[in-house]
């Protein structure tokens, strides 16, 4: 592999956007909690629920920081080093785009201000509406991120006139079939992971025998909610490998590693794909199961990768690895979250403690999954940009050399793995600590620093609403 | 040379006034970042982060409300300026990464305080300088050919810019400096007050080398520029230099409104002379308003953006500052 500015565009695109979809994953799922337990705690006035909110509220804090950051990263890169693609399909990308800043993003950042330090300089009503408004608009903002990608993937609506690309029909842009189907799996994959993180939360507390009240309210709504939304998510992952089989049976076959067509098509479970070779070593094949799976009968005939052009057909290995990878991962979600629930269901989930170490460890699934699904995703429609109608490597900017785009790459890298690091340690020393009381975290804070940011901030109103007895 | 469509023109419109608002808002964001690396009081530094705290990433999200509507309205203008600043932008970039994440990690991180301490003072002024030097280069001219970037990832380097970046750190610093006047009491209101005519004298010095070194050398700017036929938009940097004035009254009496009015009254009048200059080119000198729009199809949908969304936006982020209204001191009770 060649190093030239395409293969380090891409590099560079695959890292800024892995970094930066963790943090929006986590960070959407954990906005509608915080604004479900706000809401819990306006309309209860139980006080377990403002120390669980402010506790979150940290967390989410500095996820969602982190979140902000990298994503003005992103909404650069497409000039920066995708300037013909930035150039060709701005009339339909750039609306889109431009949409997610305008409703989303200004949404999130200016009430995302008053959530972290306007407790009290708001109405109680408006506090808890705000925490709503910062939920709506993390959902807007993927909403829009996916109406983009997905017409990336399926391009529909559109026109090519003159070379240029022109939009035709934007309700079939914005609201197609594939968008319909991916939009939903990537909310799920949001709020799966945020329920992970939280039972997991939840998991951790109860084996140090520390913050039980708050640590039962994680975990039974974290397991509850998952188990819940797992056979949903399921349905709807099934739903995104029937637009792939319809509208990109190369990713589909590479997904499958199926290098020949066959009938009936056999179903690889696992193997050690080799591109070289076009074979896969070490498979282990179920006979039939792929005509099934594909066209819900056992003798259909199933494309393979040999039926599409050579400079056509995506990598292989990323793909099935990835989709197989993504689905373990819900499998083991589906098993935690219901396992979890049939103790619970039966009072032995605070006492089981194998259990709670299982749940304490499955913290990263919805991060594995969301990832892995991610890279099946892009990488099984290469080498398209924008399927069938632009090449990744027409997509690049003319004027970028090997050498900026290498200079640019290590900067992110380094620079990401300084703040990203230290990022995940402060997130990490949040959680250690746990949901303590605003006594006991603030032992002189709020005297000298009334308002200083996420740290004093959700505890230094705590202990000012709790003097002036606005809620307790 | 072919008329913009209407449409083009309020996207155009939009652009500018995205540009000015954030530029007055988040100029006070990174002004006192840069305020707060020349001062190691932890009182001060406490209290000027209090202050920006609620704001900084609404304002900062102007910068991708500008990126995101330039890439809507103007698609080969965005794809020709990210490829000329490629370098500027990561550096940008990386600037306010480090100036965002500061505001969280400051707090929690005990012995590293010194390293974010200092990540948000340097990236603020990184910020500052690659924006000002990247009004400086696009004063020299940008090279196209194929509606993409022809230059190289340097071009942009020159004296000229290094100059203007400079003076756009000092102009910030100079928001920044009003602000706080505006927004504290006491000591810190003091410190504010006494760096404010150091600094309106700096950047009244840095922009007035600039712009004789426009008028006179053989960057040619101005007479390429549209200034050369427009002469009356010369009165603008005559309002500003008043502007500058009136900052400095307004600091001699003390009366903890006026010098950021002033100061961003400089800033308006800064940016119409280089509107003046650059129009009707989005990419001086090289890209029209009406090379570089998308179709309309493109810009009728994304207008709803614009005239029914961005009202709202503006609507909130008035209500945000009208929450955290009042000095910072009162915030307390």
């Amino acid at each position: 592999m060649e190093l030239d500015p395409v293969i380090l565009s891409r590099i560079q695109f695959a890292f800024v956007i892995s970094f930066h979809i963790i943090f929006p994953a986590f960070t959407m799922g954990l906005a509608a909690w915080l604004a479900t337990i706000e809401g819990m705690r306006l309309f209860t006035g139980n006080p377990l629920y403002r120390r669980i909110f402010d506790f979150w509220l940290k967390v989410f804090a500095v996820s969602f920081g982190m979140g902000v950051v990298t994503g003005i990263v992103m909404a650069f890169q497409f000039g920066t080093n995708w300037g013909v693609l930035a150039e060709r399909t701005g009339s339909i990308q750039g609306p889109l785009l431009g949409y997610e800043a305008f409703t989303a993003f200004m949404l999130e950042a200016t009430f995302f201000g008053i959530m972290l330090l306007g407790r009290d300089r708001v109405p109680p009503g408006f506090y808890f509406f705000a925490c709503c408004l910062v939920s709506l608009g993390t959902m807007l903002s993927s909403f829009w991120i996916l109406a983009n990608n997905s017409w990336m993937q399926v391009p529909v609506g559109h026109e090519i006139v003159d070379g240029r690309i022109i939009p035709a029909d934007w309700r079939e842009i914005v609201l197609g079939p594939v968008m319909m189907v991916r939009w939903p799996h990537m909310l799920l994959a949001a709020f799966l992971t945020s329920a992970m993180s939280i039972a997991s939360a939840g998991a951790w507390y109860m084996l140090r025998r520390e913050h039980r009240p708050a640590a039962q309210v994680m975990l039974h709504w974290g397991l509850g909610l998952a188990a819940v939304l797992i056979p949903v998510q399921l349905f709807f992952g099934h739903l995104t490998g029937l637009y792939v089989l319809k509208h990109q049976p190369a990713k589909f076959a590479a997904i499958e590693a199926r290098w020949q067509s066959q009938q009936p098509a056999s179903e690889v479970l696992i193997a050690w794909p080799d591109e070289a070779s076009q074979r896969n070593y070490f498979a282990i094949e179920v006979p039939r199961l792929g005509s099934f799976i594909a066209s819900g009968n056992w003798t259909a005939r199933e494309t393979g990768l040999d039926a599409f052009p050579v400079d056509d057909r995506p990598p292989v290995v990323i793909p099935f690895f990835g989709f197989r990878v993504m689905v373990g991962m819900g499998l083991i979600m589906l098993g935690v979250s219901w396992f979890g629930n049939l103790l619970r269901w039966r009072g032995r989930l605070e006492t089981t403690r194998w259990f709670l170490w299982g749940t304490f460890l499955s913290f990263p699934t919805g991060f594995i999954a969301v990832l892995s699904g991610w890279y099946t995703a892009e990488v099984g429609r290469q080498p398209w940009v924008v399927y069938g109608v632009l090449r990744t490597s027409d997509a690049v900017t003319p004027s970028l050399t090997t050498g900026d785009v290498l200079l640019s790459l290590t900067v992110y890298v380094l620079v990401y793995a300084v703040f990203g690091g230290f990022g995940t340690f402060y997130i990490y020393k949040l959680l250690r600590d746990g949901p303590v009381t605003a006594a006991e975290a603030i032992p002189n804070a709020t005297a000298s620093r009334p308002l200083a940011f996420a740290d004093t901030a959700a505890t230094a109103t705590g202990s000012q609403t709790g003097a002036g007895g606005i809620d307790d | 040379m072919t008329d913009p469509s209407t449409l083009a023109l309020f996207w155009a419109a939009v652009i500018a006034a995205a540009i000015l608002i954030y530029v007055l808002l988040d100029g006070v964001d990174i002004g006192v970042g840069i305020l707060f690396g020349t001062t190691r009081d932890e009182a001060k530094r406490g209290e000027m982060m209090t202050s920006i705290a609620p704001f900084w990433d609404g304002n900062e999200t102007w910068l991708v409300i500008i990126g995101a509507s330039l890439f809507a309205a103007f698609p080969a203008a965005y794809a020709v300026f990210l490829g000329a600043f490629y370098l500027p932008v990561l550096l940008m970039l990386v600037g306010l990464i480090f100036r965002g994440v500061a505001f969280e990690f400051r707090y929690r991180s005990g012995g590293m305080r010194r390293f974010w301490d200092a990540g948000f003072a340097y990236g603020s002024i990184l910020v500052a300088f690659v924006q000002g030097a990247a009004v400086g280069a696009m004063i020299r001219g940008i090279p196209v050919e194929n509606m993409q970037y022809a230059g190289g990832a340097f071009t942009w380097l020159h004296p000229f810019p290094v100059l203007t970046g400079i003076g756009l750190v000092l102009g910030y610093a100079l928001l920044g400096a009003c602000w706080i006047v505006l927004k504290t009491e006491g000591g810190l209101r003091d410190w504010a007050y006494a760096r404010i005519p150091w600094l309106a004298a700096a950047v009244f010095a840095v922009l007035g080398v600039a712009f004789i070194i426009a008028l006179t050398t053989d960057l040619g700017a101005i007479a390429r520029s549209n200034l050369g036929q427009r002469s009356w938009g010369l009165v603008l940097p005559m309002f500003s230099l008043v502007a500058l004035l009136g900052l400095l009254a307004g600091a001699r009496t003390r009366r903890d409104a006026v010098p950021l009015t002033m100061a961003m009254a400089f800033f308006c009048t800064a940016f119409l002379t280089l509107g003046v200059m650059f129009w009707p080119h989005l990419i001086p000198y090289s890209v029209t308003v009406a090379d570089a729009a998308a179709p309309d199809v493109s810009l009728r949908f994304f207008f709803y953006a614009g005239i029914v969304v961005l009202p709202v936006i503006v609507a909130y982020t008035i209500g945000v500052y009208w929450v955290f209204r009042g000095k910072i001191e009162r915030l307390k009770t």
